[in-house]
């Protein structure tokens, strides 16, 4: 049996969860084929095909999957998931969205957000906001996982899949996509930040947010984050929240701005190889996270970091 | 148009879960429990659709043990009209939960059917699309904005990135984010008007319907805490030890 890994994209771009969960379904020790379902992907499945360890490539191109919708997305993996003892998804929210719809079509658990594989069918996964390891046993014929990216390296470039085109399902016009306000940056993704810079409501306004930490991640090549009370005082958009239920970061460096460490947001983030905490709240509950910690004004501490990075 | 809502009962966001000594368990005893989050503004969404004429009816529905009747009540008090509870003693995984919602569904014919997004106890994320799956609805997940007309839905989601709207046809499944709503606080008089509205218990073992669990938990750890480092004087300090001790940048 083989394993299937379902990839994520925008029908130009792959995008990198897709690659750490190749890694993890390599890890499961069997053949592992990628499908893809968009519309004018072919630039996609030639990058997918490059991926190391996978072995084919199946595409199905169709305008009806250029939204990326579930419902026509399940019913094409469950006509193609013969063969398969394991379906993988990145736990992004394209892939929460899509897995537990598959599950439930081929009448089997689905397994959320696994951060370990200990057997073909035992996995670990967290609870209560990563309180909790807890390590399952399942005992479905056909595993439908998603995986917490952060948990797995990204997979090399190097492999030479063969690339085949599936057949499209039938449209079942039950969703459409109006359209997407997605932020635009130059900066990397969270997801993927080798660097991140996160701000709290400690900077008081959105102004403050731009003027005092873009400079500092211009400085270290790094992506903006933000703590849930920057994001709902409006200092910047929801999708720079790193939370428990949401954007779940792991970057090399991680540096917490005037945040105060909340539970969800320390769930959020705690697996940063190194964090930096400046706040100055002596007590905040960040610090008992950081392996840096600076006390004092941000509005001062902030500016010669800038300056003493140069 | 009918609204269903899904609630679950699980243990308070404040609290500090612990593992059982023999990694079997989460300590349960002594612990307050109260609504899921998510759930709660899956709740307050059905009742200001409601509020705005947009729906005639909302009825709660819960699945588990007995004592979810204190959450129907809850949703009761919010403004539900009536509740249903699914009781066993069995554990629910999500696809036993969704099945279970089938059932109502099938019976109850509403026109929509709101969840929290994920339940913060085992954080699966995963009834609503399940549910959506079996009815062969369609689907909108992480929604911060519904907007019903016409026999459809308009839904602002959450994605990764920022915010994706998608028009679907009704019936179908939402499911609540953080930014939907603010849930109302419930009033005395509310809790006591919700003690006279009518909730029915079904034993779910009764039905036919496979509940059984298809995940069995080995065991349970708490993962490896992270200590305090240490606190710096200065940003040039803090360059220094990021640079020539940790080696990050």
């Amino acid at each position: 049996m083989a394993i299937l890994v379902i990839g994520e994209h925008d029908n130009a771009v792959l995008r990198s969860a897709t690659l750490n969960t190749v890694t993890a379904a390599v890890a499961l020790g069997q053949d592992v084929d990628l499908l893809l379902a968009g519309s004018g992907c072919s630039n996609v499945a030639e990058a997918a095909a490059k991926i190391q360890g996978v072995a084919k490539v199946r595409v199905a191109d169709a305008a009806h999957y250029a939204g990326n919708g579930a419902e026509n997305l399940a019913a094409l993996i469950l006509d193609n998931a013969a063969g398969y003892s394991h379906i993988l998804l990145p736990a992004t929210t394209w892939g929460k969205n899509l897995a537990p719809r598959l599950a439930a079509l081929l009448d089997v658990a689905q397994i959320s957000e696994i951060v370990g594989i200990e057997g073909p069918d035992t996995f670990v996964r967290p609870l209560f906001a990563g309180s909790v390891l807890s390590t399952v046993k399942s005992s479905d014929a056909i595993k439908v996982i998603t995986v917490r990216t952060t948990a797995f390296e990204a997979a090399a470039d190097g492999g030479s899949a063969t690339v085949e085109s599936l057949a499209p399902g039938r449209d079942l016009s039950l969703s459409r996509l109006v359209g997407r306000e997605l932020t635009k940056s130059a900066r990397p993704e969270l997801a993927a930040a080798r660097v991140i810079v996160s701000g709290g409501r400690g900077l008081g306004s959105g102004e403050h947010y731009r003027t005092l930490l873009e400079p500092l991640a211009d400085q270290l090549g790094a992506a903006l984050g933000a703590s849930r009370a920057a994001v709902d005082a409006g200092f910047v958009p929801n999708d720079y929240q790193v939370k428990q239920t949401g954007k779940i970061v792991a970057p090399q460096l991680y540096i917490a701005v005037g945040i105060s460490g909340a539970i969800q947001h320390l769930a959020g983030m705690k697996d940063s190889k190194v964090i930096t905490a400046i706040n100055k709240d002596e007590e905040a509950p960040i610090f008992q996270v950081a392996d840096y910690g600076l006390v004092g004004d941000l509005f001062q501490v902030v500016p010669e970091l800038v300056a003493a990075l140069r | 148009m009918k609204i269903l809502v899904a609630v679950k009962r699980v243990i308070d966001f404040n609290v500090k879960v612990r593992v059982k000594l023999d990694g079997t368990g989460i300590e349960t005893a002594n612990v307050k429990m109260s609504m899921n989050p998510f759930d709660e503004i899956a709740m307050e969404e059905a009742v200001r659709l409601k509020e705005a004429g947009v729906a005639t009816e909302v009825v709660a529905v819960s699945c588990g043990v007995s004592a979810c009747q204190e959450t129907l009540r809850t949703a009761l008090a919010m403004g539900a009209d009536r509740a249903i509870l699914f009781e066993t003693d069995v554990e629910l995984q999500p696809l036993a939960v969704a099945k279970l919602l089938k059932l109502v569904c099938d019976k109850e014919a509403p026109g929509l059917v709101i969840c929290g997004k994920q339940a913060i106890d085992d954080d699966a994320n995963q009834v609503g699309q399940m549910l959506a799956a079996l009815m062969g609805w369609p689907q909108a997940t992480f929604a911060s904005k519904i907007t019903i007309g016409n026999g459809r839905a308009t839904v602002i989601r959450e994605i990764d990135g920022g915010l994706e709207t998608i028009e679907i046809s009704l019936p179908a499944v939402i499911t609540s984010d953080l930014r939907l709503n603010e849930p109302r606080y419930v009033s005395l008089p509310n809790i006591m008007k919700a003690r006279k509205k009518t909730l029915e218990i079904v034993r779910a073992e009764t039905l036919d319907v496979d509940i059984v669990p298809r995940l069995r938990t080995v065991r349970l750890a708490e993962p490896p805490k992270r200590q305090a480092g240490i606190k710096l004087a200065t940003a040039a300090e803090l360059v220094d030890k990021l640079r020539n001790v940790a080696r990050v940048i």
